[in-house]
């Protein structure tokens, strides 16, 4: 063998092995923490799918709606006391701080969804622009987004914020399930049914419906298309302001410039992975992505596993079901 | 009105998941608190270090002759993730730099700054543009190995000398490089030690090793791994800019390891220990020099309150003298890791250009043959740039601040 290509052989050490004890060992902590990851991707999956769903637009600058919603609520917090340290307040004050900050957070991701929708696709939209220059500008406007917080606040990211220690809260098969998790997946969880229960039964989630069918024959029928794109620009919005709380609870020093990159893409994949368009299938997709990742990186003993295995697995899936797992378009979501 | 509905579902989700928290929170300070103070163990703090009576100060007979263009330069981190370790060491220089020309009318040396980020991948650019600065005769960098060891071979190829005040990845001076000077001990020393400290002092019996992905973090987790033996309870590896630690964190908590020591910079090391203590881990958390600084305890809060770290540095904050002076050039902070050790790297350059050494040839042949005290230990070098016999100190975080705790691994 010649001894230039002796480095490139996987050794025993740095190349991949299958870690299984480690997996067993950890598979209920691993499948908690992958649930909670799955339900902040599943909730930011949403908006890419409802846009998707309305305007067969694949929104890139969601992944920017969603990092102003994480300074929304670092600015909320941090100007309120909280910092790395845990806070030393009464339990009905950190209620009030979290549930403004939750508000501000949505909020704020509301308005950046609606202005982008204004200022970038509204133009297009009345110059009946081909699909591939809205692609293009969405990818635009992330990259304007993004370098505007990176030259307003610098490359590194913001102070750590704890929210509040997690306490353990019960035991499944010798794992603990803390607080911090279940406050997310299952307050992540209601909102989800809550928006599936929106579209699926309300006047506003019927418009949004229609458009996604059959734009033109929803206009004839009384639907106000321009107002149904921005309900659901702002819905998308909304959600990923609620993500953006439950990221900061989750991760700490997550607040940086570029910090919604990553997560936008595997939200984004969530969403393609459970059938992009298709509500439901954002949320399954979402906790399956959270799940796999997690477990992956376990097996294979390296965070960096985490991205490489959840994607692989995407791939997989749209093998051999290109239309995602649950796969029916917004429009033909049962009503 | 189905709105209406859902809008009041979500209002629901909301107040639900905050109370959940808030009802958790409740519960959260007493118990990490009283499990906290119980696990710490209690290493006193030292409050003075002895200086080598004879050290060579920058200022030198005050007689010193240069030409007005007599540059030093420091190449490393002014911004970037750790930019902090890079501030600490060319306030030191600047510091040495300062004392000299105003003690020595006839020789004012310039200082130069280049910024690499402490990235290796941008370090080529900006030491590239240095060698090829002719004026420049010495220089005090780069801080960090992966850097060091990406650039090494530019600084090889003009002849400059560099002395780096803080890279400690052992195999940096076996490149062959004759140009690479290290004023500290290497991690062939601080792993050993480090082991030393969590098995003897800490008491620790299951330590767990993280590594960061840098040539620094997977050096000094070798050495460390060595030295630790059976007491290994496993080991992890985390990325450069890695925000979420859960899985890294769940694997230390099922080990039920008793102490972690991370191996790597602060940019990853404080956001770890904030949510390894947020985990409910009890144990000790161990750092390096790369760990040792007081943006660690800025960023991590009050879990900050289980570190200890290790670095092969002295505590400069305990020489009075230097300590005032380094604050009126860092407007007011105090020394911090490595300022000491930049401060007398760039004394050793300093007095080698006094002594008529002001071509790179004859600067690279003073640090060569140098054999003297400086204000944190004796100089002198091998074939290979490396030190003999340097210490490694212990640090503790006490009252949000860090202090020294005495030499350890000895």
């Amino acid at each position: 063998m010649l001894p230039s290509l002796v480095p490139l052989l996987p050794t025993e050490n740095d190349w991949i092995t299958f870690d299984i004890p480690s997996l067993i060992q950890n598979f209920w902590s691993a499948t908690f923490d992958g649930l909670t990851f799955g339900a902040i991707y599943a909730l930011v999956a949403l908006g890419y799918t409802l846009v998707y769903g309305v305007l067969n637009l694949i929104n890139f600058a969601h992944s920017e709606v969603f990092i102003v919603g994480c300074y929304a609520v670092f600015f909320t917090l941090s100007s309120l006391g909280f910092g790395p340290s845990a806070p030393r307040l009464d339990i009905w004050a950190i209620i009030l701080n979290l549930l403004l900050a939750l508000v501000l957070a949505m909020v704020a991701s509301a308005v950046t969804a609606f202005l982008l929708e204004r200022i970038a696709y509204k133009p297009l939209r009345q110059r009946n622009a081909p699909r591939l220059v809205f692609l293009i500008t969405a990818i635009g406007a992330s990259f304007t987004i993004q370098y505007l917080i990176y030259l307003w606040r610098g490359p590194s990211p913001e102070l750590a914020l704890t929210m509040f220690r997690p306490t353990p809260i019960f035991d499944v098969f010798g794992t603990i399930v803390d607080s911090q998790q279940l406050v997310i997946i299952i307050a992540a969880v209601i909102m989800m049914v809550g928006i599936d229960r929106f579209i699926s039964k309300s006047r506003t989630g019927r418009g949004i419906r229609a458009v996604a069918q059959d734009p033109d024959t929803a206009t004839l029928m009384g639907v106000n298309k321009e107002r149904i794109i921005i309900t659901t620009f702002v819905i998308g919005g909304l959600l990923a302001g609620a993500a953006a709380l439950f990221y900061v609870m989750k991760i700490p020093s997550g607040v940086q410039y570029s910090g919604g990159f990553v997560l936008g893409i595997k939200a984004f994949a969530a969403a393609v992975l459970g059938g992009i368009g298709n509500v439901r299938g954002a949320l399954l997709g979402g906790l399956l992505l959270g799940l796999i990742g997690n477990y992956g990186q376990i097996l294979l003993g390296n965070s960096q596993w985490t991205d490489v295995v959840a994607f692989v697995v995407l791939v997989l899936v749209l093998l051999l079901r290109p239309e995602g797992i649950l796969g029916t378009s917004l429009g033909r979501s049962k009503a | 009105m189905y709105r209406k509905k859902v809008l009041t579902s979500l209002a629901a989700a909301a107040t639900f998941s905050v109370l959940l928290s808030a009802c958790a929170n409740q519960a959260g300070p007493g118990t990490t608190e009283s499990s906290g103070s119980s696990s710490k163990v209690n290493i006193p703090a030292i409050s003075k270090v002895d200086v080598p009576a004879g050290a060579v100060k920058p200022a030198g007979d005050g007689k010193a002759n240069c030409p007005s263009t007599t540059t030093l330069a420091y190449a490393g981190a002014e911004t970037g993730p750790n930019a902090q370790l890079g501030v600490n060491i060319f306030n030191g220089i600047q510091l040495a730099i300062d004392q000299h020309n105003k003690a020595n009318p006839g020789c004012q040396v310039q200082f130069k700054k280049f910024d690499t980020e402490g990235d290796p991948n941008k370090a080529t650019g900006p030491v590239t543009q240095m060698v090829s600065e002719p004026d420049i005769v010495g220089v005090v960098g780069l801080p960090f190995s992966g850097e060091s060891k990406a650039t090494g071979n530019i600084f090889e190829q003009k002849g400059l000398v560099h002395i780096t005040p803080s890279a400690t990845n052992p195999t940096l001076t076996e490149n062959g490089w004759t140009t690479f000077f290290r004023g500290l001990g290497n991690d062939a020393v601080q792993g050993p030690a480090a082991a030393k400290f969590l098995t003897g002092k800490i008491g620790a019996k299951k330590v767990y090793l993280v590594q960061d992905d840098s040539d620094y973090g997977i050096g000094l987790g070798t050495s460390t791994s060595a030295g630790l033996g059976s007491a290994l309870a496993g080991t992890e590896k985390v990325t450069t800019g890695q925000k979420d630690f859960s899985a890294v964190i769940s694997k230390i908590m099922n080990a039920k390891a008793d102490a972690v020591f991370y191996a790597g910079y602060y940019a990853e090391g404080a956001p770890f220990d904030q949510q390894l203590v947020s985990k409910g881990f009890n144990g000790t958390f161990v750092g390096p020099d790369g760990v040792k600084d007081d943006q660690f305890i800025k960023q991590a809060g009050d879990a900050s309150n289980n570190a200890y770290f290790t670095c092969p540095c002295i505590p400069g904050e305990l020489i009075t003298d230097f300590a005032s002076a380094y604050k009126d050039v860092s407007k007011g902070a105090e020394p911090g890791t490595y300022s000491i050790e930049g401060y007398d790297a760039a004394t050793v350059l300093l007095s080698g250009i006094d002594a008529g050494k002001q071509s790179r040839a004859d600067l690279l042949a003073w640090v060569k043959a140098y054999d003297k005290d400086g204000l944190s230990k004796h100089y002198k070098w091998d074939a290979k740039g490396e030190l003999q016999a340097p210490t490694v100190y212990g640090y503790k975080v006490d009252n949000g601040k860090i202090v020294p705790i005495g030499p350890i691994g000895e």
